[in-house]
């Protein structure tokens, strides 16, 4: 195994990671501060995904596309927190499951309905395609790398945004007394309003981006939520330095697992059954990850609760 | 007799004739929809021991469906072949009796259960129904990505299994037996919540604290319950895997554990008969909605919106009135 193919792979497992950061950054934020559990943030992500491809298919401008992912995600989540999710803060964890569980039928049934079931496409925009030489001499594909920088960028950004500005005290404020600080004159609701609809514009950019290099299709949110769910589950509820540490690690873990298992089943076995067994061990790698990290530290990496 | 148990006898007997004035009738369909509301009731009724009395909030139980499905699967493909499923370090061949199907399906699922609650009720809370959702879909990714058994497509046996006395292939008579399973089952979980384990597990839902300070561990009761439940969706799976004569990675969807969970839900949580008249209304809906319209999930989606925000306890709680769960 070359040294070219290794830094590729590393750099592939970077990007999945960041993207994974970009669901559960949102999905950590909400159950920090309004203590849910919201299975239907992957249709949030789909919704992203969607606008992007259909306002790149009417206009033909990449950075049209994600504004319009942002903007659609986040007027979506807002809607839904104002409609639905307001009501569920107080419920206990198993309504919100069944209550989100429903909103991720009626999206993707409605998605379905109004786009068709046939996958959609979003393509690359002509200077972020082709590949870049890095140093070392690694060919790397720019959009990945772009990726992997607006991921990075948006990490960056949310660190600040929690701790330098005000809305960033509140979200504080908010995760430890909710009482306390709406008795301080802060517009509770309008609070909650914002980080539900942050989240899932952060999930509707997640899609976008994602789109561009899968196809667009009704269904795509729902194995990334729950990878985004092993992210949190090993960085710890609430703390979005978790989830970037947990984002990373799943998505090297992955990426790095797929190519490493087989090769080393082949030690000891024939080529084509290390093949078979390699691939499947190597799938279920996040999740013995995810394991070893609950008998470790069952509140996660980071996590204050459990 | 109270209310709720009038209600529950009516359907039981609902369930009954439906089939007998299909088969009278001359629908085989109709009664292949009651064998799958039956198969399904048996798999909320396991689920509905770790979530209604347990107060475990698990999405994964399609991993325990899944893996009872695939043991049909595989003894029964390895009967197809003739083909030994090991002959080290002792011989094992498939198998195409469904008792014996049912002991591997129920074995083995209750170990996967074992493993998985063992890790998971470490935690509770948001974190258990991330953590069961995770790995049920551990699951679901092993079974696409595991080739020996059809991987992505699925597996097909071509020959419903035998049982002893009975022609399987006849929709009535394997009706009967997914209708005896069912009462079984049901009249299992009715006796689990009363006796001295049942009412230890339905303290510790309530109050942890205090089962603790009696010097019982809540963590050994939600466990037990939590394998007890996966065993009995196993065996459900088997049951569906050998209605469709068919097994696929679909069975380990994250969806069929929301389904499962749906049916409950429905019916309302914690009653003995809630599954049954959850599956029921599913089947139902999937049936006339689906004629419909090819996007009834939505309708489906409103539906256990309403349930959920306006009617929390379910169909038989809006019959039978508040009351004592199992009661």
């Amino acid at each position: 195994m070359s040294f070219i193919l290794f830094a590729e792979q590393v750099l592939n497992g970077l990007q999945f990671g960041v993207m994974l950061f970009l669901m559960s950054a949102g999905l950590t934020l909400v159950f920090g501060v309004m203590g849910l559990i919201n299975l239907a943030h992957g249709s949030l992500f789909m919704i992203g995904a969607f606008a992007a491809a259909a306002v790149a298919g009417l206009t033909g401008s990449f950075v049209l596309a994600l504004m319009a992912a942002l903007a659609a995600a986040a007027a979506a989540g807002a809607l839904v927190e104002v409609l639905v999710i307001r009501r569920l803060y107080d419920r206990d964890h198993l309504d919100q499951v069944l209550a989100t569980f429903a909103l991720i039928l009626i999206f993707s049934e409605g998605t379905r309905w109004i786009f068709g079931s046939f996958p959609l496409f979003l393509n690359i925009p002509d200077y972020l395609s082709g590949p870049v030489t890095l140093p070392g001499g690694i060919q790397y594909p720019l959009y990945r790398l772009t990726l992997i920088g607006i991921g990075l960028a948006v990490a960056v950004g949310l660190f600040l945004l929690i701790s330098r500005t005000r809305l960033g005290i509140q979200i504080r404020a908010g995760e430890s007394d909710r009482e306390m600080i709406a008795a301080l004159g802060v517009d509770i609701s309008k609070l909650y309003t914002i980080v539900f609809a942050l989240g899932a514009a952060l999930a509707g950019l997640a899609g976008a981006l994602v789109g561009a290099i899968q196809s667009v299709q009704v269904g795509m949110g729902e194995p990334v939520l729950i990878l985004a769910f092993v992210v949190i589950v090993i960085g710890g509820i609430g703390s979005i330095k978790g989830a970037l540490i947990g984002s990373i690690l799943v998505g090297l873990t992955d990426t790095l697992g797929g190519l490493f298992m087989p090769a080393l089943f082949a030690l000891f076995m024939d080529n084509s059954s290390a093949a078979t067994a390699g691939s499947a061990l190597a799938s279920m790698l996040i999740y013995i990850l995810m394991a070893v990290v609950l008998i470790v530290k069952p509140s996660g990496l980071f996590g204050a609760r459990a | 007799m109270t209310r709720e148990r009038k209600i529950n006898a009516g359907l039981a007997l609902a369930l009954l004739a439906f089939p007998l004035w299909a088969y009278f009738a001359n629908e085989p369909f109709m009664i292949t929809l009651a064998t799958k509301v039956a198969i399904l009731a048996l798999a909320g009724v396991g689920l509905n021991i770790a979530l209604g009395q347990g107060g475990l909030v698990s999405l994964g139980h399609a991993a325990f469906f899944g893996i009872g499905g695939y043991a049909m699967g595989i003894l029964a493909s390895h009967a197809q072949t003739f083909d030994p499923i090991a002959e080290w370090p002792f011989l094992i061949e498939g198998t195409k009796s469904m008792p014996i199907i049912w002991i591997v399906a129920v074995l083995t699922s209750g170990l996967a259960a074992l493993l998985i609650g063992a890790l998971s009720l470490r935690t509770s809370g948001v974190y258990f129904i991330m953590i069961t959702l995770a790995f049920g879909q551990m699951f679901y990714y092993f079974a696409i990505s595991w080739p020996t058994y059809g991987g992505e497509d699925g597996l097909s046996i071509y020959v419903r299994n035998g049982f002893p006395g009975l022609n399987t292939l006849d929709p009535i008579q394997f009706f009967a037996i997914t209708f005896v399973i069912l009462m079984l089952a049901m009249g299992f979980a009715a006796m689990l919540a009363k006796s001295p384990f049942g009412l230890a597990l339905n303290a510790a839902r309530q109050s942890p604290q205090r089962v603790e300070t009696v010097g019982m561990t809540p963590y050994r009761l939600r466990l037990v319950a939590f394998v007890i439940s996966g065993m009995i969706t196993g065996l459900a799976g088997a049951l569906f895997a050998d209605l469709n004569r068919f097994v696929s990675p679909t069975m380990f969807s994250w969806q069929t554990s929301g389904e499962i969970m749906v049916f409950i839900i429905i019916g309302g949580i914690g009653r003995l008969y809630g599954p049954l008249v959850g599956a029921a209304l599913f089947i139902a809906l999937e049936h006339i909605l689906g004629g419909l319209s090819d996007y009834w999930h939505i309708y489906l989606g409103v539906l256990l919106l309403l349930i959920v925000l306006f009617a929390r306890g379910g169909v038989i709680g809006s019959l039978a009135g508040r009351g004592h769960a199992h009661d």
